[in-house]
């Protein structure tokens, strides 16, 4: 029986390695994808958990987080269009207009 | 012993596509790492029992948001620059690697425990793990089911207006792009 900390681990490098994604590269589709590698790694914690305490619930969840993964995708990869359609900026640290 | 093995090669594939998928300058190669690494991802919830969860990231994750962000990709053609990670990357890097060797000693010292539900694999075998999850989400988690659905149609609504092409006149660019 492989041990629940594997998973967590696993989960818990995934996570870090989405953050450092958003966290230091430019391009915008590349941010969301970190995003993405995200909400996999939570998926995986949840499916974990779920299945070693013999719940559903963490099922349920993780099924829900994927709704809401393509939701997110498709406001942000719109919100991208826009962006780039009005020439506003190519890279995310060029988006500055609503600092302070 | 084969259940180790798989959960290995899951793994370590898992977690390098994940840092191809940050690291490759290409974004279309990145990509296709992101692919690799649900595609790992869902041999995972294999190995946890999560038949119904194996479809629906195969279908829907790999099937339909990864085509969705290719697609945007190779609509605005992204060009590869030379400097393609952010300016202040090394304080995000140490930052981020400094809670990742924090939390992984965290991780192996917790003593995990809580308390068993009633779902154990033979009673979900009984009626087949579909089966299960459809029961379970049409019964305890209807509400939010629903609340799910009006949000997939608020997402859809507002991508639709963000996206719509402006019928007036076109604002002038306000930055300057390559």
């Amino acid at each position: 029986m492989i041990p629940l900390s594997a998973y967590v681990a696993l989960s818990f490098i995934l996570f870090m390695t989405g953050l450092l994604g958003v966290l230091i590269r430019r391009n915008f589709i590349i941010v969301l994808m970190s995003v993405e590698i995200m909400l996999n790694a939570a998926n995986i914690n949840l499916v974990a958990f779920s299945h070693y305490l013999s719940s559903m619930a963490g099922q349920m969840a993780a099924l829900f987080v994927i709704a809401i993964a393509a939701g997110e995708a498709a406001v942000g990869l719109a919100i991208i269009i826009v962006v780039f359609r009005g020439k506003i900026a190519t890279n995310v640290d060029q988006i500055n207009l609503l600092k302070w | 012993m084969v259940m180790y093995v798989l959960f290995g090669y899951f793994a370590t594939v898992s977690i390098l596509s994940g840092i191809f998928t940050i690291a490759l300058k290409n974004p279309v190669h990145c990509g296709l790492s992101l692919l690799s690494l649900l595609l790992h991802v869902a041999g995972l919830f294999v190995l946890l029992n999560a038949e119904f969860l194996f479809a629906v990231q195969i279908i829907v994750y790999a099937g339909a948001i990864l085509v969705l962000y290719l697609f945007v990709l190779m609509l605005l053609s992204l060009k590869t620059e030379e400097q393609y990670l952010h300016k202040k990357y090394p304080f995000f890097l140490f930052a981020g690697v400094a809670i990742l060797a924090e939390l992984l000693i965290l991780v192996f010292q917790t003593p995990y425990g809580g308390v068993v539900g009633t779902a154990t694999p033979e009673v979900v075998l009984q009626t087949g793990p579909s089966h299960a999850v459809g029961i379970t989400m049409f019964s305890d988690y209807l509400l939010l089911f629903e609340i799910v659905g009006v949000f997939l149609l608020g997402a859809i609504i507002g991508a639709i207006v963000l996206a719509k092409t402006p019928t007036g006149p076109v604002p002038e660019p306000t930055g300057q792009r390559e």
